[in-house]
């Protein structure tokens, strides 16, 4: 157990203790201030290692847990795991001391919040320091369930409710499309480990495998980072408090996937399916994320829309990154390694912004008691420091200077344009193409950051429209996103930080041939392409957003049939409908219906088998004569069973019945087997009286009122056993594989002292079989005499 | 003698099984009693018939029938007996309570 495992599983003990707190502080401390300490000791913990990293080290200690299956918690620390490590504790320390002044501590359930909320942590961080494919795994699914208990925190609320199933349905599907994934990969590689993984590209790049495997891990990755077209989660995920938003939809869980897709870049990078599979979806999500934000009347909702747009961004800056890796080395190699450094750059950038903006929102909410964009307007005044956050942070999101989003929309910039300058995988007619869709969505991101702080903080105050008096929020709430918004600016003032600590380790980690690559970062390189193409996204931006009042009504023509979500709701109701359906039909309730199916399969199965086996053979040669006597005695046998079938009184019935019973006792003598005719004579007259004595209580046996179809149908299911079991007999006969063991019972004299095989072998040879035989008998004796003593419930129906 | 043993346990489990897919509990009864009938004769048969004297040592033959498949039928013969039992005195307790050997009107109570 090392220090860095300890640092992993902290915020799950913490997670047990943390109810013992709550009990004692309760109504006096707030339970967060203790929680606190978790994150922020896990940061203290990982600082010393930033300078270890970003002069290119790794870490990796092992920890056994089922060294036989090959699944032992490898934890491996290098530049990409710090950043998100960075990015979890330190938001998370933010959130945390948010959540203390968001949350009430007399109103609300905050040990079921921090317990969750730890569980995540813990679960995030596994996650990332995980080697191992299974391990990962598990944390993987772990922050699927901690992150579904924090969806329906406010469980009393119908829609928190359905946000937390949707969000769990799609992400465990693609949870689990991600073990098949992970699984094809160990099968491919013959390793649970991602970095013996990495240095075997060459080999598993031919297995046929190859392909299935990143599908499946892609639809996790996909699913997760809510890429389209399962970013429907994501908006209906808004129903969380305004604490989670921030940290598990913005800043974390949502960019797990975008963590996998870079950690399993090296892996599945050099292939054409994965540049476009990656880009492809990564930038449909740039464009359908930015223009339904533009749309959205909830502020949450339009962050949510935002968030979904940004990681299509970054996902979409790692597929063109992971040219670099077919084009391995040299100065072409690295200009696509740029867009690697782009995304990882963006995607620290984004989570600063996006984090301090969903708490503004918060504040809004919690002061203003709406987010309703109708109902909200000329807060700036009353608001002032929520106001500049939220022009900080929507500024940076627009990619405007002087902050930090800028400078990451302009290395996407560059990013898109290489793809034009350099072709790779046959993009050159489609280069355009995605030029022009950033483009378009980047103006669109434009816009709905303007409605942002526009809308919500200019315009005409309207206190009639709210609940509350309108005033500046307490400190406390305000440390947080402060925090965040300083490191906006200063991000933009000192990238270069960034890109010398974290950007070259991880540029390392996600493309190994480029490890040398030298990232610099400054804000103006003088009038290229991407300045005038940021230019343009202002000036359209602003054209955009003063005809907003046009042009916004083309979004009711879109029908609502057509939206995801409907078809979501559809699929679901649609599949409920139909199991419900189909198990109607066939779980009828019916013990008749249910004979059928056993019938019918076994015709089904053995015929079959017989059928397609060639077992059928009728081949007579050892037959045993048949004399007149015992011909005499099957007809009679065959007349009694028909006559028990079409007897219409009890007494018929019975009587034939053990007409039958005794003739086969006489073909039993006259098969030589005197203590079967003993045994049968005996039981088949006991039988009898027991039928009698039953039967004299039992209603009288009338012929059955049912339909010609009914008993067509039992007609020939019952001929279709008995053929099958007639054409079994015949052909077993004929198929002997060895020869019978009864000359060793022959011995029985010198054996077992007996001179009648039967008995030597029901008592001496086989006796055990004859022991719980007894044994059966007993318990049908005690479950007879229980049956008739049983007092009646009291509850006879007498039906006529 | 096998082919026509073979023949009538065909039939035998052709009138027992449309006994049993009956909606009469009594006749599903008889129709079980019948299967079994149907099944002890086919373990006889396969076992081979009258290639010899009864097993007894006493006797002196010179070749005996096979005696494994007649412990087993003896075996089935007590269990199946035990078997009809509970079932005929079930069945007489399901109608006292109920009132009816219609299976399909057995379909336990609203509240189930």
């Amino acid at each position: 157990m090392s220090s860095l495992h300890l640092m992993i599983f902290i915020p799950f003990i913490f997670a047990i203790i943390v109810p013992f707190i709550h009990r004692q502080c309760i109504q006096r401390v707030h339970t967060g201030w203790f929680v606190l300490a978790v994150p922020l000791s896990i940061l203290l913990y990982l600082i010393p290692y930033i300078r270890a990293v970003s002069i290119g080290k790794t870490i990796q200690l092992e920890l056994q847990w089922m060294p036989s299956l090959g699944i032992n918690f490898t934890a491996y620390l290098d530049g990409l795991a710090l950043i998100f490590a960075l990015l979890i504790s330190g938001i998370g320390a933010l959130v945390i001391l948010y959540s203390i002044y968001y949350l009430s501590k007399e109103k609300e359930a905050l040990n079921n919040f921090y317990v969750y909320l730890l569980l995540f942590m813990g679960a995030m961080l596994g996650l990332i320091f995980s080697d191992n494919i299974f391990v990962l795994y598990v944390f993987w699914e772990l922050t699927s369930i901690s992150s579904f208990l924090l969806i329906a925190y406010w469980y009393q609320r119908k829609h928190s409710r359905y946000g937390a199933q949707k969000a769990m349905l799609i992400t465990i599907a693609g949870g689990l499309a991600m073990l098949a994934g992970l699984i094809l990969l160990s099968i491919i590689t013959e390793t649970n480990s991602i970095r013996e993984m990495v240095s075997m590209v060459g080999e598993s790049e031919k297995h046929k495998l190859f392909l299935p495997a990143m599908i499946f891990l892609l639809l996790g990755a996909f699913t997760k980072s809510a890429q389209f077209p399962f970013s429907i989660w994501l908006p209906d995920a808004m129903e969380a408090p305004t604490p989670i938003s921030a940290y598990l939809h913005s800043a974390t869980m949502v960019k797990a996937g975008i963590y996998l897709v870079a950690r399993f870049t090296p892996v599945f990078g050099g292939s054409a399916e994965w540049f476009w599979l990656v880009s492809g979806a990564g930038i449909i999500t740039l464009l359908y994320g930015s223009i339904n934000a533009v749309q959205q009347k909830d502020l949450k909702a339009l962050l949510a829309y935002s968030t979904v747009s940004q990681l299509g961004l970054i996902m979409s800056l790692l597929g063109i990154g992971s040219a670099a890796l077919y084009l391995k080395t040299g100065n072409e190699s690295s200009v696509y390694a740029f867009a690697v450094a782009a995304a990882l750059f963006h995607l620290i950038n984004h989570s600063t912004f996006k984090g301090s903006l969903f708490m503004v929102v918060g504040i809004i909410d919690h002061e203003a008691g709406t987010r309703d964009l109708r109902r909200l307007g000329g807060l700036a005044a009353l608001m002032p420091v929520s106001f500049t956050l939220a022009v900080i942070g929507s500024f940076s999101m627009a990619g405007l200077p002087p902050f930090n989003g800028f400078l990451s929309k302009e290395m996407f910039f560059t990013s898109i344009l290489t793809l034009i300058e350099q072709p790779v995988f046959g993009i050159r007619a489609l280069a355009m193409l995605f030029a022009i869709v950033a483009w378009t969505a980047s103006v669109f991101t434009f816009i709905y950051c303007m409605i942002l702080v526009f809308k919500t903080f200019t315009g005409k105050h309207h206190p009639e429209k709210l609940d509350k008096q309108v005033h500046e929020a307490p400190l406390g709430m305000l440390v947080s996103p402060m925090v965040l918004a300083s490191l906006v600016v200063m991000i933009f003032f000192f990238p270069n930080v960034i890109a010398d600590y974290f950007l070259k380790p991880a540029l390392a980690a996600v493309v190994p041939g480029q490890a040398g690559l030298d990232i610099h970062i400054s804000p103006w390189h003088g009038w290229n392409a991407e300045v005038i193409m940021t230019l343009g996204v202002i000036g359209c931006g602003i054209l955009l957003y003063r005809g907003l009042k046009k042009w916004l009504p083309v979004y009711q023509r879109y029908p609502k049939g057509l939206t995801f979500n409907h078809l979501y709701q559809l699929t679901l109701e649609g599949m409920e409908g139909l199991s419900f359906k189909v198990t109607k039909r066939y779980m009828t309730g019916i013990v008749r219906d249910y004979l059928v199916y056993i019938f019918f399969t076994i015709i089904l199965v053995i015929g079959g088998a017989l059928w397609l086996l060639d077992g059928i053979s009728f081949y007579f040669s050892n037959n045993a004569p048949v004399n007149a006597y015992e011909m005499g005695i099957v007809v009679g046998m065959i007349v009694a069973a028909l006559t028990v079938l079409l007897a219409k009184s009890r007494l018929t019935a019975i009587i034939a019945l053990g007409a039958l019973g005794l003739l086969v006792s006489l073909l039993f003598v006259v098969f030589r087997a005197p203590d079967l005719a003993l045994t049968q004579l005996v039981v088949e007259t006991v039988t009898t009286v027991l039928f009698l004595l039953c039967f004299y209580h039992l209603p009288e046996l009338r012929r059955e009122k049912s339909k010609l179809r009914f008993k067509l149908t039992n007609l020939l299911i019952s001929l279709g056993v008995g053929a099958v079991f007639t054409v079994l007999a015949l052909s077993a006969n004929n198929h002997r594989f060895s020869e019978t063991i009864s000359s060793f019972f022959e011995d029985s004299y010198t054996l077992a002292g007996a001179k009648n095989m039967v008995n030597a072998i029901l008592v001496d040879f086989r006796g055990l079989d004859t022991m719980l035989e007894i044994l059966v008998l007993a318990i049908a004796g005690l479950g007879v005499f229980t049956l008739i003593h049983l007092g009646d419930s009291g509850q006879a129906v007498k039906s006529n | 003698m096998e082919i026509l043993m073979s023949l009538l346990v065909g039939l035998f489990f052709t009138i027992g099984t449309y006994l049993i897919l009956s909606k009469n509990l009594m006749r599903i009864i008889l129709g079980t009693s019948i299967i079994t009938h149907g099944v002890h004769l086919l373990i006889l048969t396969m076992g081979g018939l009258k290639n010899g004297g009864p097993p007894l040592l006493g006797e002196s033959f010179a070749a005996f029938t096979d005696s494994l498949p007649q412990a087993l039928i003896l075996t089935s013969i007590v269990i199946n007996f035990a078997v009809t039992a509970l079932f005929l005195v079930l069945s007489y307790r399901a109608y006292k309570t109920l009132g009816t050997v219609d299976i399909e009107e057995m379909r336990g109570t609203a509240d189930e």
